[in-house]
């Protein structure tokens, strides 16, 4: 079965190459089982793309493709996948000075960065991600100071990054962690109080400064502050804070934060989240849970393959990311982080709604992406099989009706 | 004080129970069973006493012992416990600052037997590790074999040869990790002759002390280090070597042609592009496999596909988890993936047990299930390339060292609060977690 997927995809692409690009915007994917994620999965059924959109969706027998469609055929199809929390872009693969701008250190609170001004659209890791599946990802700066820039979302293609945009603001990236944390003598934050004194500050600050800038006459008003207008908006909740915290008294630090100023938060790593189900169930808050691969020492020493699923079976928004790594492996792949969550207590459709719709709805990003639904972005992804299974492939990845992806990985 | 006593005399009058009622003699029968040598056996049985295989064969063709402790092992797939040739888990650290090559460094003499890595290493299926240290020197010190039988201090974790020493071989590395400020080398050119110059002194070494034919006025003075690289000229320490570019990979061959070494090539991630000049070596590969290129130059050709080219090649293929790089809890899935990449399934299950064990010198006693080897197995509940498959229970010379079933084991399987501890140690009467 495999090698006749193979070949259909591979005949499907020699064809591509006689025909004209343009005909790319009209494509046809018949798949064996589709995984809507907007109820419940098509049996053969047939997804329409027309210039980026999808145009229909349903079984084979009740859609018929129009004559001058591509006609793309795979045993499984998914929306593409959404990784709500990653570097690539900002960090490259050669891991040297060059290619590294996901974390500025020359001071802990630089909320004027944007990840728009850092991403390389051309980066090999984006391509590698794509060819698994991925077609959006939530990039930005890494963890490891207190408040280290704008993130922004984008899809996994474009020659740059004004192409490949969703949304060029997404989050304000925090980190309450002791990866924020100076080990040099006199250097601050050194100490979890220090951290949220730092913070609180900060934002007491944002608070009189948005006060001043309103109210002053307009002579009188304050000069403008790029670090405390990226905080007023999260002030304004127009942003989330995306705060990376991992440890029990960390992830009360940071609902503690929420309280005080009364901002979104995105909880992000949340290794020890499953001591603190009911806060942050009651704080309304969702995370963005660490790779489930990730290392079980310093702050995941006490994670757990099974959080997500005590999580979600809590109610609580959970979605995968990717993360951020120092060395080898450079990115870690969101399907395949997906896939140890699926096998430790979350069902299949959980743990694919959490690199899919409920990414995209956390996000803010559903109305284009997430799910295969008419009027939505012609972004899929294509599998031989189970996505989960170490033995699957994928076969191919779309994104708004174009194929981005034709290796079989 | 009187009552842990009291708990100290039933806790081993129950030990003592328990013990006798075991007997150490087990058959377990009607798994799936995959032998790795010899095809995989649908209902199988097999039969472990006093640490060793007795039986391994079909239902109805091996029969039961009397004495043996019947347990049924239907819907279940027994395979040998996985042989992980690169691991750095018991909170090691080999050589020093000090130099680039450092063979008088004996891993063991730093590692921390209750490391909670080791119960991950268990629910992960491994049972036999070769524990090494970095790749930071090109040469970084002694390795050490070890099975995962539990206990409080690397003794009890020891594999020794028939003269009673613990086994290992040496840790070498070229390309980037190892080039470094002085006193290391900033170059492949001088890393290779600074490797070249000590294994001529490790030669010259050698002549000395057979030229000296016993006498001890003409010995010459004691050299711990040289004595470890003499063991390597004489083929009974075997070299793993880290190595990650094609030109390294060759470099590694050409010293171990020149000084006569037995060498395993590990991480080999641009071993695809001179599988044919590996294979033309004879030179067996440990292989890894990370979910990215990248991360340094020299990786941003590695490939999940390199373990079916060398496959294909002829190479002996082996892999490992290099733990903390992967988490030993998922060591099935690099094989896994190496099968989607297009390698044989045969070849990975060889992978991850016997191939290793080969490269180890320990074919002799662990890697595949055969009677007269060490009783070292795993249980799963499915297919070992499925990710939804579970390890159950891994044995390790006849004794259950873990057991998903048991809450103490599944902390560590799954991960949890307190899984980031290291273990308590087994005492007899006392429950080191329960009083703290």
């Amino acid at each position: 079965m495999r090698s006749f997927d193979k070949t259909v995809l591979f005949m499907t692409l020699a064809g591509l190459a006689l025909t004209s690009f343009p005909a790319l915007a009209q494509v046809a994917v018949r798949g064996e089982t589709i995984h809507t994620m907007a109820g419940p999965a098509i049996t053969n059924g047939v997804v329409l793309i027309r210039n980026g959109k999808i145009t229909a969706i349903g079984q084979a027998a009740n859609v018929a493709i129009p004559t001058g469609f591509l006609t793309i055929d795979a045993r499984v199809v998914t929306p593409g996948l959404i990784d709500t929390h990653t570097v690539v872009g900002l960090t490259g693969i050669y891991n040297h000075k060059h290619d590294q701008d996901q974390l500025e250190r020359s001071a802990p609170i630089q909320p004027e960065l944007h990840a728009v001004d850092a991403y390389n659209a051309h980066e090999k890791l984006i391509a590698w991600v794509r060819s698994f599946g991925v077609t959006t990802v939530h990039t930005g700066h890494a963890p490891g100071e207190l408040i280290s820039g704008q993130t922004m979302i984008v899809k996994t293609t474009g020659n740059t990054v004004d192409d490949a945009m969703l949304s060029d603001v997404a989050a304000l990236a925090a980190t309450l962690s002791p990866m924020a944390q100076k080990r040099e003598k006199g250097k601050s934050p050194g100490t979890r109080g220090k951290m949220m004194a730092m913070m609180r500050a900060q934002f007491i600050k944002a608070l009189e400064y948005r006060q001043k800038r309103e109210k002053a006459e307009e002579d009188k008003k304050p000069a403008r502050d790029l670090k405390l207008e990226a905080l007023g908006r999260v002030l304004d909740k127009e942003l989330p804070l995306m705060v990376t915290a991992n440890r029990v008294q960390d992830i009360a630090n940071v609902l503690r934060l929420a309280r005080e100023f009364d901002i979104r938060i995105w909880l992000d790593g949340a290794a020890e989240s499953y001591l603190m189900v009911d806060e942050i169930k009651a704080a309304a808050v969702p995370v963005l849970i660490h790779p489930s691969m990730a290392r079980a020492w310093g702050e995941y020493k006490n994670m757990s393959f099974e959080t997500a699923a005590k999580l979600v079976r809590a109610g609580i928004p959970v979605a995968m990311q990717s993360g951020y790594e120092s060395y080898v492996p450079k990115t870690r792949v969101v399907l395949f982080e997906a896939a140890i969550y699926a096998a430790n207590g979350m069902t299949f459709s959980e743990a694919l709604a959490s690199i899919t719709i409920d990414a995209a709805r956390i996000l803010g990003i559903d109305s284009r992406v997430g799910s295969l639904e008419v009027g939505k972005d012609g972004d899929l992804a294509m599998y031989d099989g189970d996505p989960f299974e170490y033995t699957s492939h994928c076969t191919g990845t779309i994104i708004e009706g174009k194929i981005v992806s034709d290796r079989v990985r | 004080m009187i009552r842990v006593i009291r708990v100290a005399a039933v806790g081993i009058a129950l030990l003592t129970t328990a013990c006798k009622a075991q007997e150490k003699h087990h058959a377990f029968v009607g798994a799936r069973l995959i032998p790795i040598v010899g095809d995989e056996i649908e209902n199988g049985v097999l039969v472990v006493k006093n640490g060793k295989i007795t039986h391994v064969g079909r239902a109805g063709e091996v029969s039961i012992p009397t004495g043996a402790q019947r347990i049924d092992a239907g819907g279940k797939t027994i395979m040998p416990g996985l042989v992980d040739t690169h691991n750095h888990i018991g909170g090691i650290g080999g050589g020093d600052g000090s130099g680039p090559i450092q063979p008088d460094v004996r891993i063991y003499d730093s590692l921390n037997a209750l490391s909670s890595g080791f119960k991950r290493a268990v629910a992960g299926g491994l049972t036999t590790l070769n524990i090494m240290p970095g790749s930071g020197h090109l040469l970084s010190g002694q390795t050490v074999y070890v099975k995962l039988r539990g206990g409080k201090t690397v003794e009890d974790l020891f594999i020794q040869d028939t003269a009673g020493k613990p086994t290992g071989g040496i840790k070498m590395a070229n390309g980037t990790n190892s080039q470094r400020d002085k006193p290391f080398p900033g170059t492949r050119g001088k890393s290779a002759a600074l490797v070249r110059e000590k294994y001529v002194k490790a030669q010259e070494y050698r002549e000395k002390i057979t030229r000296a034919d016993g006498d001890p006025e003409k010995k010459p003075d004691r050299d711990i280090g040289l004595e470890a690289l003499v063991e390597v000229l004489e083929g009974k320490r075997i070299v793993h070597h880290h190595t990650h570019r094609h030109d390294d990979i060759m470099t590694v061959i050409r010293l171990s042609k020149e000084f006569g070494f037995r060498v395993v090539l590990h991480h080999v991630s641009e071993g695809w592009k001179v599988a044919d000049e590996i294979a033309q070596a004879g030179v067996p590969c440990s292989v890894i496999l990370v979910d990215s290129p990248g991360g340094k130059l020299e990786a941003i050709n590695l490939l999940f596909k390199t373990g079916g080219i060398l496959e294909k090649a002829g190479v002996n293929v082996a892999f490992h988890t290099d733990d903390w790089i992967t988490d030993s809890r998922v060591f099935f899935r690099s094989a896994a993936l190496a099968v989607r990449a297009g390698m044989s399934r045969a070849a990975a299950l060889r992978a991850l047990t016997l191939a290793g064990a080969e490269m180890m010198d320990l074919s002799d006693r662990v890697g595949s299930l055969e009677a007269g080897k060490d009783a070292d197995f795993v249980l799963l509940g499915g297919d070992p390339f499925s990710v939804y498959t579970k390890v159950l229970e891994t044995w390790v010379e006849g004794e259950k060292v873990f057991d998903r079933s048991d809450p103490k084991d599944y902390l560590y399987a799954v991960g949890g609060y307190g899984a980031g501890e290291d273990q308590s140690p087994y005492l007899c009467c006392y429950d080191h977690r329960e009083n703290n």
